[in-house]
């Protein structure tokens, strides 16, 4: 369960976030709103990259300002940007990157590795440099390096944002069939027909949290 | 292929010699090159070090691909030799250098990014007494390989920009948005390490 209580966030005297109040439990949720609208800072605070200057963020009861480490170990983050989420040279390394981090031993890496690239269509690529791969591969390397370490929420900002409609396909076909609970920040109003909720926030404040539906109508009018 | 030297996948006994092996024999080869001041010891330690190519398994094109960012280096400090010492020295110092590069990339064409960052740490482990942390210093190998190629395609990034408005070569219109760019992907990429848990 993702919860915001009195939230607010500012960069110096800009503030991006205006008492944010909601709690999510649904397992697929949705974020929308126009650039700056403070739909990207607030996708940050729940993996705790970003603390809220008031209010509390908690992540299954844990509160991102004092369990930062155990928030982020529940929370999985993927970028807009895959280029400037991948950290090793080659794909299997990266994905082995997280699991290395967490102490997992080298031989339960590498089972971890090779079932994740397999998942993801990455079997074949992994010993290519990363910066070889397509734009749509490159973001489920992304997604495979955070899924491998198994946290029980992905907040995606944008993943679809670069990419073709097919790698846009592919990308929003892997993240509607994922186990965990997800939370989509996106542009891409269409990939959110099947989602249980979704959040729409306009300069800063949460102005519209309803089903789908709703919210994407209510997002249209607001864009007129 | 990369020509950036970046792994390439094999069995061959290169690939297979442990990391921290090649390392300590790289620097052990360049402290050694020091000795070498005729062509002929010179040219026999390129085909040594071809040879070593030809039994990892690697083409000439992974040679020639180490060597490509040498170029203008190597013709500066062989023009300059060739005037100054003579064309003896010029041969010398270019060959030690050729087989310094393709030495160093034999290392990374035939060696795990993560192999040798673990030998790295391993090797790193004793500086521990003296506020070192070796895992950082791993990372930060591993970070440094990984980002030329990312550097590589801003800057590509940036020349396209530059033609596409019909601006002429000029190094400080280069250079500028090539730093803000390579500065925003480094901010990027730390948001990203902290979301992976480095930080933790």
């Amino acid at each position: 369960m993702i919860e915001a209580r009195g939230v607010s966030h500012r960069y110096g005297d800009r503030v991006v976030l205006r008492d944010v109040d909601v709690r999510i439990t649904e397992q697929r949720v949705g974020v929308v709103g126009a650039n700056g609208s403070g739909k990207s800072t607030f996708a940050r605070l729940v993996n705790g990259l970003v603390l809220p200057t008031a209010g509390r963020v908690r992540v299954d009861g844990l509160d991102t300002r004092t369990d930062g480490r155990a928030v982020r170990r529940r929370v999985g983050f993927c970028f807009t940007d895959p280029d400037a989420q991948i950290v090793m040279p080659t794909v299997a390394e990266d994905v082995a990157f997280g699991l290395r981090r967490r102490g997992r031993s080298r031989v339960e890496s590498r089972t971890r590795v090779r079932d994740a690239l397999a998942a993801y269509g990455l079997a074949e690529h992994a010993d290519h440099p990363a910066h070889l791969l397509s734009g749509g591969q490159k973001q489920l390397l992304a997604l495979a390096s955070v899924l491998v370490t198994e946290p029980a929420v992905l907040v995606t900002d944008e993943p679809t944002t670069l990419l073709d409609l097919r790698n846009a396909q592919l990308v929003s076909r892997v993240v509607a069939g994922l186990p965990q609970q997800v939370l989509l920040v996106t542009h891409h109003l269409d990939l959110l027909d099947a989602f249980d909720r979704v959040l729409v926030f306009d300069e800063g404040r949460l102005v519209c949290d309803d089903l789908p539906a709703e919210a994407v109508g209510f997002y249209r009018k607001l864009m007129r | 292929m990369s020509p950036l030297g970046l792994y390439v996948p094999g069995t061959s006994p290169v690939h297979r010699a442990p990391a921290a092996a090649k390392l300590v024999g790289l620097v052990a080869l360049g402290v050694l090159s020091v000795w070498l001041d005729r062509p002929w010891q010179v040219a026999a330690v390129v085909g040594l070090v071809l040879a070593s190519y030809a039994l990892a398994g690697l083409s000439w094109r992974h040679a020639a691909g180490q060597l490509r960012p040498l170029a203008w280096v190597g013709a500066f400090t062989g023009i300059f030799h060739l005037l100054v010492n003579g064309v003896e020295r010029a041969l010398v110092v270019v060959g030690v250098l050729a087989v310094l590069v393709l030495l160093a990339g034999l290392v990374t064409l035939t060696t795990r990014t993560t192999d040798l960052v673990d030998a790295v740490v391993a090797g790193c482990r004793p500086l521990r007494a003296v506020g070192v942390d070796p895992e950082r210093v791993g990372l930060m190998i591993a970070l440094g390989i990984r980002c030329v190629p990312v550097v590589v395609g801003l800057a590509e990034e940036v020349r396209d920009a530059q033609r596409a408005r019909g601006l002429t070569a000029s190094p400080r219109a280069f250079a500028v948005p090539l730093i803000v760019r390579a500065l925003r992907h480094a901010d990027a990429l730390g948001e990203a390490l902290v979301a992976r848990g480095v930080d933790d």
